[in-house]
């Protein structure tokens, strides 16, 4: 088993934060894993991008140049991911900011609308959380548990009151995934 | 110790701290400035000293003072900033001091960029700055190996009485991977009787120094450097080599770009090709003696880099012309992907190149 | 017999490289005295960097420690910190101080580092053959500066304790010199005043010391002497430009 997953969007989006949640739980599972951000003048202002491996094997390289799986956030992340996904592979697009749909159709694409049902839930900063938790319910790369477990390490202790929206957002997200997945079948 | 999930540059800090370093010396420069932020945090609570020096001549030098007044001390630096410590590095070497410095490698000449690059190997195994000198030169592949060399590196350097180096990139400073902090082999380490501390009046007074002016005193302090280098040579060499009894191809690459010939490596396999791999960990001492083992029918040798051909020239020294040696270079902060690598690999087998 | 004279313990009994007639020697001997006479010998560590005192730690009786051009301040600042009970000193020329190592004294003194630093101006790089320095006078000849120092080629002379005296971290600055009994006495005066500061941790401290080079000034060591009363002290004024007091 192995994935290799890039997430992309906005600075300020969170797209680093999930990535390293996602590289937490895999660690608690006793998986190898990797985290590698884009780093530098893009990020301010600019849109950031981290790859992460999940891998029951040694993770070889670090840089993830062909996904099994793309999160994006924004537009100019889609342009710039869509093309790197690998056949067969899984993109989830945020289509709360981003309007136009993917191009391939040798691949799997879900749709989440992250930034109106984190709206809905009345916290817009886990639109991220939301898009996880879709991709958590589609690839299971690692639980929910074990995410959630790692919350506090990723953001501190001080942030333990966010556990709950945070969880829901998750639920959230694989709700609305889960009636995509029905449609589709 | 349970494993925690960090990224390179601050392993690089704990990893420090855990093995008794307490004083950093640095000035800040992408894409390793989370290393000195770390240390400005924690240093102060563990009793320590951090320092931001006006710049990275000022820098090297407060770690020559420290060194030579006989603690565990550090700095790092990425590639431009190296650049002017090399000053300060020949003179710890001259005076054989003990220290660490890090360099989180990126793209040059000149400003270059700030993406990963490994363009600095020839500054740091042939000795950047002036003189008949060495620096045991370390080229962690992981976070993991990361820390394990800089605990490792203060032992060594604490042995020999000589600076290391850690030669990273911007890949390695910058990921996250799950760490744990392990004890190194037990060294023998000599007590530091030769330090700056004070006379205290019950000793004559220590001299730290590297000036010889008289050429028989110069040449005979170069001979006994080139001793010690030769100890190191002898007992110090790390390498990771595998398949090189079948291989019709080895590949040569250290550090983060290693990781990603090793992908490539176990792609190929999956086809039916057979390719070895050397990774030097030691980049000096360099693991000549590992190229003896590869079989006589081996195709050729690939060295991948990202720089324009570096580590190439080792390579060449160490095959003695046995083998056809081959290069797949990116450079500028670009990164090999394990699909060039690969097609690379299938042209040597097809006798393409 | 009674002693009424004897070397001090502050200097070793090596011979000094040092010309016949220059006063660095003079600087040495005050500073090895108001090094024994304070007490701090057994936990003094000296900073010796490139210039005519490259060889000084073979001639101060403490542990030495040796630095690149212009970089004692960052090779003292290094010590210092991580041996704040030791006494800590530089002992640095113009060419050192005054160009290739600005930066380090600057910041040495503007960071309040707790070291004291012994400055000797004598207007020329002496090690290197009597090269322009950036203390060098104007229309003063110099090996770079065949028709003496122009000022619209390459300015004025620095000065230094001028300088340094507008940063808050240094709290002592001082400049002497030691032509006569007189001066060499204040001069004394000056360094221990200079050293005591560190050892009651106030800040940095510095004394600017203008000397001799009679070999490259082309004088005996008597027209040297008075070369530089005549010349170097109306441009380089005696004095203190900084006490503790002043600047609390």
């Amino acid at each position: 088993m192995e994935e290799r997953i890039t997430i992309a969007g906005f600075g300020g989006q969170g797209v680093m934060a999930i990535g390293q949640l996602l590289t937490y739980a895999g660690m608690i599972e006793d998986k190898n894993v990797s985290w590698l951000p884009s780093y530098g003048p893009e990020m301010r202002g600019g849109t950031a991008n981290c790859g992460v491996t999940i891998s029951s094997e040694d993770v070889g390289s670090p840089v993830v140049v062909d996904a099994s799986t793309a999160i994006v956030m924004n537009k100019p992340s889609l342009d710039k991911f869509e093309p790197t996904i690998v056949e067969g592979g899984k993109l989830f697009i945020n289509s709360s900011l981003i309007d136009q749909k993917a191009e391939r159709d040798d691949i799997e694409v879900y749709y989440i609308p992250a930034n109106e049902i984190a709206e809905e839930l009345g916290n817009m900063k886990v639109a991220n959380m939301v898009i996880l938790g879709a991709y958590l319910e589609v690839a299971k790369p690692v639980k929910v548990e074990s995410i959630l477990e790692g919350f506090t390490k990723v953001f501190g202790e001080k942030k333990a009151k966010l556990i709950p929206i945070n969880k829901k957002a998750l639920e959230k997200g694989a709700e609305v995934v889960r009636k995509q997945m029905a449609a589709t079948v | 110790m349970a494993k925690v999930l960090m990224k390179g540059n601050e392993a690089i800090g704990a990893a420090a701290m855990e093995a008794g370093c307490k004083y950093f010396f640095g000035y800040p420069i992408t894409p390793q400035s989370e290393l000195p932020e770390y240390m400005s945090r924690e240093l102060p609570k563990a009793g320590g000293i951090f320092l931001q020096a006006e710049s990275e001549l000022a820098a090297i030098n407060m770690v020559y003072g420290a060194a030579g007044s006989g603690v565990r001390v550090m700095t790092s630096s990425s590639s431009p900033g190296i650049s002017l410590k090399q000053e300060g590095i020949s003179y710890i070497a001259g005076a054989e001091l003990p220290c660490l410095i890090v360099n989180i490698m990126r793209g040059g000449p000149g400003l270059g960029s700030i993406q990963p690059s490994q363009t600095d190997y020839f500054q740091a195994t042939r000795g950047g700055g002036n003189g008949d000198y060495r620096l045991v030169v370390l080229a962690p592949a992981n976070v993991q190996e990361l820390v394990d060399l800089i605990i490792e590196g203060f032992d060594i350097a604490d042995q020999y009485r000589n600076p290391v180096m850690i030669l990273g990139d911007g890949m390695i400073g910058q990921m996250m991977e799950p760490v744990e902090f392990k004890a190194p082999k037990k060294r023998e380490l000599p007590e530091k009787d030769w330090a700056t501390t004070g006379t205290g009046g019950k000793r004559k007074p220590n001299i730290i120094n590297s000036l010889y002016l008289q050429p028989e005193d110069l040449e005979e302090h170069n001979i006994r450097l080139q001793q010690k280098y030769n100890d190191i040579k002898k007992n110090e060499i790390k390498v990771e080599s595998y398949n090189l009894e079948e291989a019709d191809v080895v590949i040569a690459a250290y550090g983060t770009t290693s990781r990603i010939a090793k992908t490539a490596i176990s792609q190929l396999e999956k086809e039916g090709y057979k390719v070895g791999l050397i990774r030097p960990i030691t980049l000096w001492p360099y693991p000549y003696d590992e190229f003896e083992k590869i079989n006589d029918n081996c195709k050729g040798i690939l060295t991948v880099e990202m720089n324009s051909g570096q580590m190439l020239d080792d390579v060449k020294i160490a095959v003695k012309g046995k083998y056809p040696v081959y290069f797949h270079s990116r450079t500028g902060g670009m990164i090999p992907t394990p699909n060039e690598i690969i097609e690379k690999v299938k042209k040597i087998y097809g006798g393409e190149i | 017999m009674a002693v009424v004279f004897k070397k001090t313990k502050g200097l070793t009994d090596a011979q000094t490289h040092y010309c016949p007639g220059c006063t660095h020697g003079i600087v040495h001997r005050l500073v090895g005295e108001v090094l024994e006479e304070l007490g701090v010998l057994d936990k003094a560590i000296g900073v010796a960097p490139v210039g005519c005192s490259v060889l000084a730690y073979k001639y101060f009786n403490c542990d030495m420690h040796e630095a690149a051009h212009g970089r004692a301040p960052a090779v003292a600042t290094g010590i210092k910190r991580v041996r704040p009970d030791n006494f800590v000193f530089t002992y640095q020329g113009d060419g050192d101080l005054a160009s290739i190592g600005t930066a380090e004294i600057v910041h040495a003194a503007h960071r309040g580092e707790k070291i004291s630093t012994i400055f000797i101006n004598n207007a020329i790089y002496g090690m290197t053959g009597g090269q322009m320095a950036p203390t060098t006078l104007v229309g003063q000849k110099a090996t770079t500066a065949p028709n003496g120092r122009d000022e619209a080629h390459c300015g004025k002379p620095i000065k230094m304790s001028e300088l340094l005296a507008t940063i808050d971290g240094a709290k002592f600055v001082e400049r002497v010199t030691v032509t006569t009994p007189a001066n060499v006495r204040k001069a004394k005066k000056a360094i221990k005043e200079c050293f005591k500061l560190q050892l009651e941790g106030k800040g940095f401290g510095i004394v600017e010391v203008l000397s001799t080079c009679p070999t490259n000034w082309g004088y005996t060591p008597q027209e040297a002497l008075k070369w530089l009363e005549e010349n170097m002290i109306p441009y380089y004024p005696l004095g203190n430009f900084r006490k503790p007091e002043e600047v609390e």
